[in-house]
C-alpha cells in the first residue's frame, strides 16, 4: 500500500526499487541458535523456536552505505548484524519453496545495527529501531547476476580488521524455504527486504570505528560509527 | 473534522461523514457524490508510515494475562500489508483455536517528533481512529513474543473508518472504548486506564526514534478480547472516533 523511498540505493528502478519496508529474521543462522544450546528450552523460552521469528526495521533506521551509524550515550558498543538480504521483485504470498527465489529480484547486504539485547523473549525494538540502524546496499544485485546466493560469505571488518566470516550456506532456513514460510501468512510486496539472519557472535563496535561488510559479487558496505551528540 | 479515504467507481476518494435519511451514514465524496457506507469500499483512513503497536498496555489487561506491568512498554512494529480499512474482512485459520479483537487507540502523528517531553506531547498527533488488532493466540512463542506471525497477518489489522483531527477528539486520556461481537458486549475499557498513556508513548518512542507524519502507534487493547468465529460481526468502538467494523472469513474465501 505504503510506496516510500526513504534509501536511495543505486539501481533505484523496478523490480529493483525498494519499497521501504525491510523484514529480518532472528536467530536464522546457525551458529546463533547454537550459541544458545539447551538454554532454548529453559524459562523464558520453553523450547526452540518452532516458525521464523521475524522483525522490521522502520523507516528511519534505512540507511546508505556511507552513512554515519550514530552509537547513543546509552549504548557505548553497538552489534553489527551482517546479513545478506533479498529484494523482492513482485508480490509473493503463500509460495512454494520450488518457486519462491523466482519472486526474488535481487540481493543486497544489510547491517542490522542494534544495541546488545540480553533476551529475545520480547521484541528489542528500542535496541533496533534507532535512526540509521540500518545501512544497507551498496546496490541491488540482479538475481540472474548471482548465481548461488548460499555460496556466499559475508565478511565483516571493523577498521580493517576482519571480525567475521559467515557462511550462508548456514542456514537454519535458506532464503526459498524463509520465503515459503513468511509467505504463508504475510504478503511480500515488491521492493520489500528479507534479510536472511547474522551470525553469532555479532562484532561489537564503538563510536570511531568503521564497519565493512563485503561479499563477492556484492560489494561492499562501509558505515563510521560516530558518537551522538548527547 | 474527520476524514475517511474510499475507493468507489474506479478510484479512490477523500470522504467526510454525511447523514442520510432514515438515521443511515453515508459518506460525501469530495467531488461532492453522497453514497451510503455499504456502497463504498472503505480503505486504512492514511497510507501509514511506520506502524507501531503495544502490548500489555491496559492495567487489567496486563493482570488478565497474569504479567507484571513491563519494565519498558511493550512495542513492537507491523508492516503495511496488515492494514485493512472499515467493512473489510479478516481471514481466520480454520486450524486455530483461539484468535481474537483488539479494540484499540490509534494514533497518527502528524509532524516529524525527535526527543519529545510529554507536556508537548499532543502537539504531534495528527489525529486518532479505531485499530482491531487481531491476534491469533495459537501461534504465540516466547521468542518476540508476540511475534509477526500472531499480530502481522495479511488483513489482521482493521483501521478506521474516520481519521479524526487531534483538535476534535481533546483529551485522548477519557475515551471509553467498547467491542461488539455480533452485537454483544464483549470488552469495554477507558483509555484513561493505560498504563503508558498517549503523551508517554511520544515521549518515550520519540526518545529512540523519530517519529515522522503518518506514522500510527496502536496503544493496545484492555481486558475482555474473546475468541471469534467465522461470520461473526465484529464492531470496535471508541467514544468520539465512531464505530470499525470487521467480518471474520474462513480460508475458501482465499483459496486456501
Amino acid at each position: 500500500m505504503t510506496v516510500i523511498s526513504p534509501v536511495a540505493v543505486p539501481m533505484d528502478v523496478p523490480p529493483y526499487r525498494l519499497s521501504g519496508s525491510v523484514y529480518g529474521a532472528l536467530l536464522n543462522h546457525r551458529s546463533a541458535l547454537d550459541a544458545l544450546g539447551t538454554r532454548v528450552d529453559d524459562a523464558p523460552y520453553r523450547g526452540a523456536p518452532r516458525a521464523p521469528v521475524l522483525y522490521i526495521k522502520p523507516r528511519n533506521t534505512l540507511a546508505v552505505s556511507g552513512a554515519p551509524v550514530r552509537v547513543p550515550p546509552d549504548a557505548p558498543e553497538l552489534e553489527v548484524g551482517a546479513c545478506l538480504g533479498l529484494v523482492l521483485g513482485r508480490a509473493a504470498a503463500r509460495l512454494a519453496e520450488e518457486e519462491a527465489l523466482e519472486y526474488v529480484a535481487g540481493y543486497l547486504l544489510v547491517n542490522d545495527v542494534s544495541v546488545p539485547q540480553a533476551s529475545w523473549y520480547r521484541p528489542a525494538t528500542s535496541a533496533q529501531a534507532r535512526d540509521g540502524f540500518c545501512p544497507l546496499g551498496p546496490r541491488v544485485v540482479p538475481r540472474a547476476a548471482l548465481a548461488d546466493p548460499a555460496a556466499l560469505t559475508l565478511k565483516v571488518f571493523v577498521d580493517g580488521a576482519l571480525r567475521q566470516s559467515a557462511r550462508c550456506a548456514d542456514l537454519v532456513r535458506p532464503a526459498a524455504r524463509l520465503l515459503a514460510e513468511v509467505s504463508e501468512f504475510m504478503t511480500l510486496a515488491a521492493g520489500d527486504v528479507l534479510a536472511l539472519g547474522a551470525a553469532f557472535p555479532a562484532p561489537r563496535v564503538r563510536a570511531g570505528q568503521v564497519v565493512r561488510i563485503e561479499a563477492d559479487g556484492i560489494g561492499c558496505l562501509e558505515n563510521p560509527f560516530v558518537a551522538e551528540a548527547a | 473534522m474527520r476524514v475517511a479515504r474510499v475507493a468507489y467507481a474506479g478510484a479512490v476518494h477523500a470522504g467526510v461523514p454525511h447523514s442520510l435519511a432514515g438515521g443511515r451514514t453515508g459518506v460525501r465524496l469530495t467531488d461532492g457524490r453522497v453514497l451510503p457506507e455499504e456502497e463504498v469500499v472503505w480503505l486504512p483512513p492514511l497510507e501509514a508510515g511506520t506502524v507501531i503497536a503495544l502490548g500489555l498496555n491496559y492495567a487489567e489487561r496486563a493482570r488478565e494475562l497474569a504479567f507484571d506491568k513491563p519494565q519498558e512498554p511493550l512495542v513492537f512494529l507491523k508492516g503495511p500489508g496488515t492494514l485493512i480499512g472499515h467493512r473489510g474482512a479478516t481471514r481466520r485459520p480454520a486450524d486455530v483455536k483461539f484468535m481474537h479483537y483488539e479494540c484499540e487507540l490509534a494514533v497518527v502523528i502528524g509532524r516529524t517528533a525527535r526527543g519529545v517531553r510529554r507536556a508537548e506531547a499532543l502537539g504531534y498527533v495528527a489525529g486518532y481512529t479505531i485499530a482491531n488488532d487481531y491476534a491469533v493466540r495459537d501461534y504465540l512463542e516466547n521468542w518476540y513474543r508476540p511475534n509477526l506471525r500472531v499480530k502481522n497477518r495479511d488483513g489482521a489489522t482493521a483501521l478506521g473508518p474516520w481519521l479524526v483531527d487531534a483538535a476534535e477528539v481533546g483529551d485522548p486520556g477519557n475515551l471509553a472504548l467498547r467491542t461488539r461481537v455480533n452485537g454483544k458486549l464483549t470488552q469495554q475499557g477507558n483509555t484513561r486506564n493505560m498504563i503508558t498513556d498517549v503523551p508517554g508513548l511520544i515521549e518515550y518512542l520519540s526518545g529512540f526514534m523519530t517519529l515522522s507524519a503518518g506514522d500510527l502507534i496502536l496503544t493496545g487493547t484492555p481486558e475482555g478480547v474473546s475468541n471469534v468465529e467465522v461470520g461473526d460481526e465484529v464492531v470496535c468502538e471508541i467514544d468520539g472516533l465512531g464505530s470499525l467494523c470487521n467480518t471474520i472469513v474462513a480460508d475458501g474465501v482465499f483459496g486456501r
